[in-house]
């Protein structure tokens, strides 16, 4: 390996504490996929436009592929992984999949992350608000129609 | 029999995966010991290779190796033709130009890869990429394509006369003839421009050849997982059991993950045996805009002879088709355009001229459409025109051409894109038309909405467009269906899946036939270990193709069982019925046996399996159509445009498809609306701008628009069904259908809302700039 100057990097990632030495230069989203294996957060353009690699940094939407992982030193980072689990969804997961909200599911992930602060935020969305809240995430498959009605129907879930 | 399964609103099976981020993805596979590819690639369109300087690169530390086109001695060879050359005919000329793995004398597009390196990380890699010097001599580029088909134009292969790819000319009835009895002939020039197909996911391989076990694993983000394990055996020297593809889940194809072989996917499996290491590489998204083929970049001349009824008396189009650097896939987009110029018409006229011309450019394969979008463009253009030269509805004018239901199967007397008989296998259009005019509320808003809102100065506009598409062409698929012992079901198929829904909607053809749970129909596709038969998921096919062949693995599944089941249930075959995982008798359903139990018992460990039976509830079927379903549907739209920025506002949107059997409405639906989403990025907001040196100009998502959720509209998806006359299910394809008719419909619609002001549309796709510069320009004349 080359020899680059190592930082002790201290992140907490849905819950759980980590320690790892990384180059200064080291993507956030390539430290989650490749450092600590969560690899459900996706890369789909590396220039902060698709937002598939969207992560919530102390609770906020943020762009994994436009920071350093070193910028998180010491912050609370939350991916997809942290949401359900395959035996038990969390509700906005279960909601997309009764709305049939991704197809591929590439871009899923980094929607899903968008969305769970947005319906903290605004737990009884309009249509409108909903388009507003996801434009920053593109989607090739779904035309987003059901990507929309599965956030609508989240929000019901949540709400009861 | 009436279906329980099939039709179905059905959540889908691979959802849980996908949504938890627990789905495999080629970029998610990590081997120990793997090293990382990146390559270098050419900033020039067209420049001679003098040559390349590696060893500053070979020096950084974490640096493994680099490879240049010389490096590979004889391994180096051009990717081999991905579709079978064009009959040998008169007057039919194909030159066969294949992508190279790495340049060994000329770069003949920007983003052409010269060299590989190899290195401890990604990161690494890349940081090598840049030591590495490259001397070029820049040639002037071949962008356009009436330019490059001048004398004295600079060749993108040198070896050719001129940049003639391909020319071919197809011919039904006497248009001339028809020409000269004509009450109006319209004559246009009509230009489409090439977009990105800009799947999530880039590209990405990663091999793995095992030293020890002999063995090479792939994972690659293919269409076609069967066809590169066999190109690769072939190339490198290998048994085809040597080697395994794995094309995981992938993060959408349309189209462009369909090109055998990329450079990339010959050279890092090659790389891997080389080294005896994992290798790694994953596209950026600048290597997408550069490296991943593209399409629809045509110039058309088209004549239209119609009689003053509307009547259209034939059709005459001559047109240029953009291949890009070399021509891997043949003539499957221009005859797929040339297939779609009569549409759903009942046109017995027609002459249609296509030469394919070589350009410095990336090269051209299918995307979403695949040709079809262009051709239904055309036709769609020139009866708006008509319609309004002749004073007529343009509905009515459509409706006085629509082929008459009683007419299919209809032969077009031309050869399609497998070079086949065109034929329409059937199909009964006006009631699609007239339902999406009724959904529109067409009469209504022509008469009363529309005047009262251009009364209020608004600009607002009404389009509707019917299209054909041709799915589910051959020449098969496969699929083996397996009953396990815990009497869950297996299947397995070689046709890969990217986003589509198979693993519900397979699941769903197989429950229907055995009684199972969806949830409990397992579905393996798109890794060679487990189905190696198949060919890829192209042409809107998998749901009639791969769908009709499960469907009769699994029907001859069902007789295994009932078989097995009627002797030890001593009941007749007829008398039974398979639900809920039992096989039960019919009035009595207290009596069964479980699909679990009959398994085991179909697999005995002692006794002896009777002559001419097999062990197992196991069955492997194939289906091969002999000529494509063809799918038909009509959109219709009503938007505003604010006259001041030109941006668009869709009111309604409104598609009615007829696609034979549902499988799963839900899937449907989302099919069609990502399909219209892509369409409408074609018509206004997606376009690859190449500068006159062949360098994209908007090669980044900031610059090259896909529609985002603000752009579309809400889609309303009404339904007909018409079967498919010649396969079980009685499916049609649906995967490209939404795309198709939407660069048409935004014509028309905007030409309808700027109805005073003389603008013709004879160009895709827009941009709300374009829009602007087309009014000031009807303005200035």
């Amino acid at each position: 390996m080359a020899k680059h100057s190592l930082f002790d990097l201290a992140v907490t990632v849905n819950g759980t504490r980590y320690e790892r030495a990384v180059e200064p230069r080291t993507l956030l989203s390539d430290f989650l996929r490749h450092d600590l294996g969560l690899t459900g957060t996706h890369v789909g353009c590396e220039h902060g436009v698709c937002g598939a690699c969207t992560v919530l940094l102390d609770g906020r939407p943020a762009r994994s592929c436009l920071l350093f992982a070193v910028q998180v030193h010491g912050h609370e980072v939350a991916t997809v992984e942290g949401l359900g689990t395959i035996e038990n969804l969390h509700p906005i997961q279960e909601a997309f999949r009764e709305a049939h909200g991704l197809q591929c599911g590439f871009c899923t992930p980094g929607i899903l992350m968008t969305v769970v602060p947005f319906l903290e935020q605004n737990p009884d969305p309009s249509e409108r608000e909903i388009r507003e809240a996801i434009s920053g995430n593109l989607c090739r498959c779904t035309g987003y129609q059901h990507v929309v009605d599965a956030v609508k129907l989240a929000a019901g879930k949540m709400r009861t | 029999m009436t279906k329980q399964i099939i039709g179905k609103r059905i959540r889908r099976n691979e959802d849980p995966r996908l949504l938890t981020g627990q789905a495999l993805f080629v970029d998610d596979v990590e081997i120990p010991g793997m090293l990382h590819a990146a390559f270098v690639r050419s900033d020039y369109a067209h420049a001679r290779l003098l040559g390349i300087d590696v060893s500053a690169a070979r020096k950084r530390p974490g640096v493994v190796a680099v490879f240049t086109a010389e490096d590979m001695g004889n391994d180096w060879q051009p990717g081999p033709p991905l579709v079978s050359p064009p009959p040998t005919a008169k007057d039919v000329v194909f030159h066969s130009r294949r992508q190279v793995p790495l340049v060994k004398d000329k770069v003949r597009h920007a983003g052409e890869a010269i060299a590989v390196v190899i290195a401890e990380s990604r990161y690494i890699a890349e940081d090598a990429v840049e030591d590495v010097l490259v001397q070029l001599e820049p040639l002037e580029a071949v962008i356009d394509l009436e330019k490059g088909l001048q004398a004295g134009s600079p060749l993108v292969h040198d070896d050719l006369e001129s940049n003639l790819a391909a020319h071919l000319r197809q011919k039904k009835g006497d248009y001339e003839a028809a020409r000269d009895r004509a009450d109006l002939v319209i004559k246009r020039r009509i230009v489409i421009e090439r977009g990105a197909a800009a799947a999530m996911e880039n590209r990405g391989v990663v091999a793995h050849w095992d030293e020890k076990s002999k063995s090479l694993t792939v994972w690659d983000t293919t269409q076609a997982p069967i066809p590169i394990r066999n190109g690769l055996a072939t190339r490198l020297g290998l048994s085809e059991n040597q080697v395994r593809v794995i094309a995981p889940f992938i993060g959408g194809g349309f189209g462009p993950k369909m090109m055998m072989f990329y450079p990339e996917e010959m050279l890092i499996p090659w790389v891997s045996m080389k080294l005896s290491r994992p290798i790694k590489w994953i596209e950026d998204r600048r290597e997408n805009f550069y490296a991943t083929t593209q399409e629809r970049g045509q110039i058309h001349d088209a004549e239209i002879a119609l009689s003053g009824d509307g009547r259209v008396l034939g059709l005459m189009d001559v047109f240029l088709h953009d291949t890009g650097a070399y021509d891997p896939y043949g003539l499957t987009i221009p005859l797929n355009t040339q297939c779609h110029l009569m549409g759903p018409y009942d046109i017995r006229n027609f002459t249609s001229d296509v030469s394919v011309v070589f350009t410095n450019k990336t090269l051209v394969t299918p995307v979403r459409g695949a040709g079809r979008a262009q051709g239904i463009f055309i036709i769609e253009r020139l009866l708006d025109i008509a319609a309004r030269e002749l004073g007529i509805d343009l509905v009515e004018i459509r409706k006085r051409n629509l082929i008459p239901p009683d007419a299919f199967p209809y032969e077009h007397t031309i050869i399609d894109q497998a070079f086949a008989p065109l034929v329409l296998d059937s199909g009964n259009y006006w009631p699609v038309m007239e339902k999406a005019r009724e959904m529109v509320g067409y009469a209504q808003f022509v008469k009363d909405e529309q005047p009262r809102l251009r009364a209020e100065g608004r600009c607002v506009g009404i389009g509707i467009t019917p299209f054909i598409e041709s799915t589910g062409v051959g020449p098969y698929e496969g699929a083996r269906v397996t009953i396990q012992a815990d009497g869950k079901i297996f299947v397995a198929t070689g046709y890969g899946t990217q986003g589509q829904g198979h693993f519900t909607t397979f699941a769903q053809i197989v429950a229907e036939q055995l009684g199972a749970t969806v949830s409990d129909v397992h579905i393996v596709t798109g890794d060679t270990a487990e189905f190696h038969w198949g060919t890829g998921t192209f042409a809107s096919r998998g749901v009639v193709v791969a769908g009709n062949a499960i469907h009769a693995a699994s029907s001859m599944v069902r007789q295994k069982v009932l078989r097995l089941a009627g002797k030890i249930l001593e009941t007749p075959e007829e008398e039974l019925e398979l639900a809920e995982g039992l096989v039960r008798l019919a009035d009595m359903p207290q009596k069964s046996i479980s699909l679990a139990e009959l398994a085991v018992l179909a697999n005995p460990l002692r006794g002896a399996v009777q002559p001419g039976t097999e062990p197992g509830l196991e069955a492997t079927a194939y289906f091969g159509p002999q000529f494509g379903a063809t799918a038909f549907g009509t959109h219709a739209m009503i938007l505003e445009i604010d006259p001041e920025t030109m941006m668009i506002d869709i009111k309604r949107y409104i598609t009615v498809e007829d696609c034979g059997t549902v499988i799963n409405p839900l899937i449907l639906e989302g099919q069609i609306h990502g399909g219209v989403s892509m369409g409408i990025g074609n018509a206004y907001y997606e376009k690859l701008h190449f500068g006159e040196n062949g360098q994209l100009l908007n090669a980044s998502f900031a610059d090259y628009l896909v529609p985002s959720s603000t752009e579309m509209p809400r889609i309303e998806v009404g339904h007909v069904e018409t079967n498919a006359p010649f396969n079980e299910l009685g499916a049609k394809g649906v995967g490209e259908a939404g795309a198709i008719p939407v660069p048409a419909l935004f014509a028309q619609a905007i030409e309808n809302a700027f109805y005073d002001r003389g603008l013709e549309i004879l160009e895709m796709p827009l941009s709300p700039n374009r829009l602007f510069e087309l009014l000031n320009e009807e303005k200035s004349q």
